[in-house]
């Protein structure tokens, strides 16, 4: 082994609303190596990362680089010692070229104004050096996802950094641009520069990666070589157990439709069409799965259903009846339940209590009331019925709902979407972010609702969870259906790539099968 | 977790306790003879019943405008428009006091009623405005205040004025309008018991009906309202509604309670310090008692010290202005917070 290039020790991070996200963690970093950090969500890599990088201060604990002591407290103080770091969510101006990007911060001037030729010069330069090609006069905004994640690499390169923090790259990515991702970086590696790559796809961590560590619960685990562990190692340290996400469920037959939309089209802004010519239909006891790379319109249809795009044009019907023009209200008061993609902003009210959550859908009914009072007794009750079905873990109803870990706020969201006994539930991203403990007990609970005849839409982004729960799945790809499958099971990761990638579509009438008649 | 529970508690505290070190410090530099001048500040307000009783004069406007303001903080509105409500209001009131030929009883009940509805109905201007419109709230209520300061100014001059006063006020109050004194020795008047039972509606309407749970679900995250079902917009125009017609009463009340004539030739400031009541008890309805009774008790003596000493009232509003600071500074003995985090955390580790 080469020689310690950085060090963490004993680091441990409170943030204020009480969240514990780091307790006493170990990390290092041998000069030259690609070095996994592997956990579920919520297990504290970010959070250590954003240490390192100069984005939170830790509680206690000290950073050494190469040997001697460093304290980073700003992103700034991280870069001007070689660190860089990719985030998941890309940090750049839509509006400016790749060029303008990449010398934000730090422009190249001629006389008073900025060089944009020497810009140009310099990413082309950078591009070519480390084959990561991009075209420095594009504009951020028309490039892919793909793109846009050289763009930031090149950013942090151009930077001089050393040190590449990668937050989670490959979960934007299709497999095609994964593979290239990958080859990408082990040229950096070969030009020496150190990578961190943080990611809870062991395979990707195992195709790529010299070291692992591993943390659970805001702790480490452990740190191998690589080879010497396998990916049931690793997953029985990350979750604490070994997990198989595999669920029994007889098939079918399925009642009546539900759900069904009907030639549903949507502008968005410069008349780009947002949603185009949707066609699909969800019947009773059956899981309709939407899988697409993200922003190809899942989001939409999800809110188009739920009465937010009132100028959409087509027909959304529940059980036969058109719900265009309805509001959220009623649109719930004909049995639909929504689990929202992100539980911080729409899913819950991070400062009130678990209970004022879990009755937000349901305080306005008669029997939750007592003349002009809520009967609070009787929701305390309720919300301890939800705690213990999907057990929370929490020091009671009264609880901050914001001082509950992803996974179990999750799990509270999902709990009063489905104690209402649905006839169709929105299911969205219902598992992001959260350990594997809490994601079955939610897909369970998923299954159980769709035993008893509810009618569920499961948008999400985790293959895994959409071809294992899902009865058919319709593929997204710019706002279209480009595919629709009856039998998902059978379909591998990379055929649904294809499909999600727009690199291969279905005619018009296997398409059309999503309206079942 | 003991501790920590009682966080935004003791850090209230301490905000008091250093604005009124303060203060001690202020004294010692300025007055002659400080010791004394403390102990007049500190002790005066309550040396007789006729001056403690002048603090719970104060403490009732301040009540009124605090729970107001507070149920538009708790929704996250910065509006700050009970002051001229407050003014406004009291001008109805008095306008409906001045008449002739109501009984004891049905008078003061309908000026205060004048004055509470003419609240709501102007209060819910900004209210739709933000609703529909998305209009700065903050703006559109701190222009209300300039319109309804000029609005019932010339009201004043030009059909309440009574030209015989020497200076510009309405005319007299009719005796039957104005509100029973219940402390004997003091000018507290019935108003303090109205706005009790207002802070003990304001408390179980915020807490235990489902319209306070509207407002404060919207308060706590309006798009998690929004896709709950709650119609947020219509929830802030009641609140809008609720915090004019508590604003409006309180100056109602204030006019008919304490002013024999309608004499405000400028905005009283009670409603900027709802603001600062509210922000002290951390907009809950119950803590609007404690926050608006120690406003009153440091005023109170301010206005003893000046009248005993050599130091002048306006050194309050330095203590204010400390605790203002201090209160809304959010990160303000963070540091202390985050190490009783740690601490928590180790110990459950």
């Amino acid at each position: 082994m080469t020689e310690i290039l950085l060090e963490m020790r004993n680091i441990t991070k409170v943030y204020p609303n009480g969240v514990v996200a780091n307790r006493d963690v170990n990390f290092a970093l041998a000069e030259g190596e690609i070095h996994a950090v592997a956990g579920e969500n919520g297990a504290g890599k970010s959070t250590l990362m954003k240490i390192l990088f100069g984005m939170e201060e830790p509680g206690t604990g000290e950073i050494y680089l190469r040997g001697s002591k460093v304290r980073f407290g700003s992103p700034q103080d991280a870069i001007g010692a070689g660190i860089g770091m990719v985030h998941q969510h890309f940090m750049l101006v839509p509006s400016f070229t790749v060029a303008e990007n990449m010398i934000l911060g730090m422009e190249p001037r001629k006389g008073v104004a900025v060089d944009y030729a020497e810009a140009a010069r310099i990413t082309r330069e950078y591009a070519e050096k480390y084959n990561l090609h991009v075209d420095p006069l594009q504009k951020v905004e028309n490039l892919t996802v793909g793109m846009k994640q050289k763009v930031e690499i090149l950013k942090a390169l151009v930077r001089g950094a050393k040190i590449l923090i990668l937050d989670e790259p490959t979960a934007v990515l299709t497999p095609q641009e994964t593979a290239e991702l990958f080859e990408e970086l082990k040229l950096l590696k070969q030009d020496g520069h150190t990578i961190v790559f943080i990611s809870h796809k062991l395979k990707e961590v195992k195709a790529i990666c010299d070291r692992i560590t591993i943390m659970r619960a805001g702790r480490t685990e452990g740190v191998f070589p690589i080879g010497e562990v396998s990916e049931q190692d690793i997953t029985r340290l990350m979750v604490g157990r070994d997990v198989v996400l595999k669920y029994e469920k007889d098939p079918g037959p399925f009642g009546k439709p539900v759900l069904r939309v009907r030639d549903l089209s949507l502008a968005g802004p410069q008349s780009k069409l947002l949603l185009h010519g949707i066609q699909l239909s969800v019947r009773e006891g059956e899981i309709l799965g939407v899988a697409g790379v993200e922003g190809n319109g899942q989001s939409q249809l999800v809110e188009a259903v739920m009465g937010r795009f009132p100028e959409a044009a087509g027909a959304i019907e529940i059980d036969g009846a058109d719900i265009s023009g309805l509001d959220i209200e009623s649109i719930r008061g004909r049995g639909v339940a929504y689990i929202p993609e992100d539980r911080m902003r729409q899913g819950s009210a991070g400062e009130a209590s678990i209970l004022d959550n879990v009755i937000s859908t349901r305080y306005k009914r008669k029997e939750w009331n007592a003349g002009p009072l809520l009967n609070r007794k009787k929701m305390w009750k309720l919300t301890e019925s939800m705690i213990e079905a999907f057990k929370v873990k929490t020091s009671g109803p009264a609880q901050q709902i914001g001082m509950l870990s992803g996974g179990n706020m999750q799990k509270v969201v999902v709990a009063r979407e489905s104690f209402s006994e649905p006839r169709l539930l929105i299911s969205e991203q219902p598992t992001r972010g959260v350990d594997v403990g809490a994601a079955q007990l939610i897909h369970r609970k998923l299954l159980e609702l769709r035993k008893e005849g509810c009618a569920i839409l499961l948008v999400s982004a985790d293959l895994n969870e959409i071809l294992e729960l899902s009865d058919s799945l319709v593929v997204m790809y710019e706002g279209e259906i480009v595919a629709y499958f009856d039998k998902p099971s059978e379909l591998s990761e990379q055929e649904l790539g294809l499909y999600m990638l727009g690199m291969k579509r279905q005619d018009a009438e296997q398409i059309g099968r999503a309206n079942h008649v | 977790m003991f501790k920590l529970k009682y966080f935004e508690l003791i850090r209230t505290l301490a905000v008091i306790f250093i604005a009124m070190l303060l203060s001690m410090l202020c004294i010692t530099l300025i007055s002659k003879q400080p010791m004394e001048t403390m102990r007049v500040f500190l002790l005066e307000p309550f040396s007789s019943m006729s001056h403690f009783g002048n603090v719970i004069e104060v403490a009732i406007p301040l009540m009124f405008t605090g729970i107001s303001v507070s149920l538009l903080f708790k929704m996250k509105m910065f509006n700050l428009g009970a002051e001229g409500i407050f003014f406004f209001s009291g001008l109805v009131a008095a306008a409906v006091g001045i008449q002739n030929g109501l009984n004891a009883f049905v008078h003061p009940l309908a000026a205060i009623a004048a004055g509470g509805v003419v609240g709501a109905v102007i209060s819910v201007i900004p209210g739709v405005l933000k609703a529909k419109w998305n209009a700065n709230e903050l703006v559109t209520s701190l222009m209300f205040n300039s319109i309804l300061l000029g609005v019932g100014l010339y009201i004043l001059n030009y059909f309440l004025r009574d030209a015989s006063a020497y200076t510009t006020s309405s005319y007299k109050i009719q005796q039957t309008a104005v509100l029973a004194r219940i402390i004997p020795g003091t000018r507290v008047h019935i108003g303090l018991i109205v706005v009790l039972v207002f802070i003990a509606l304001a408390h179980v309407f915020l807490y235990k009906t489902r319209w306070g749970y509207e407002l404060r679900m919207t308060g706590a995250n309006r798009e998690f309202a929004e896709y709950s079902g709650i119609k947020t917009g219509r929830v802030i125009v009641y609140v809008h509604l609720l915090a004019g017609f508590v604003a409006g009463v309180g100056g109602s009340v204030e006019v008919l309670g304490m002013h024999p004539r309608f004499d405000w030739v400028a905005l009283p400031g009670y409603g900027f310090d709802g603001a600062l009541v509210a922000m002290l008890a951390k907009n809950n309805p119950a803590a609007v008692v404690g926050s608006a009774f120690f406003l009153s008790y440091i005023r109170i003596g301010a206005e003893m010290m000046s009248r005993y000493s050599d130091v002048p009232a306006e050194m309050i509003a330095v203590i204010q202005s400390v605790i203002l600071l201090l209160v809304s500074a959010d990160q303000f003995l963070k540091f202390w917070k985050n190490r009783m985090l740690l601490k928590e955390a180790q110990k459950n580790g």
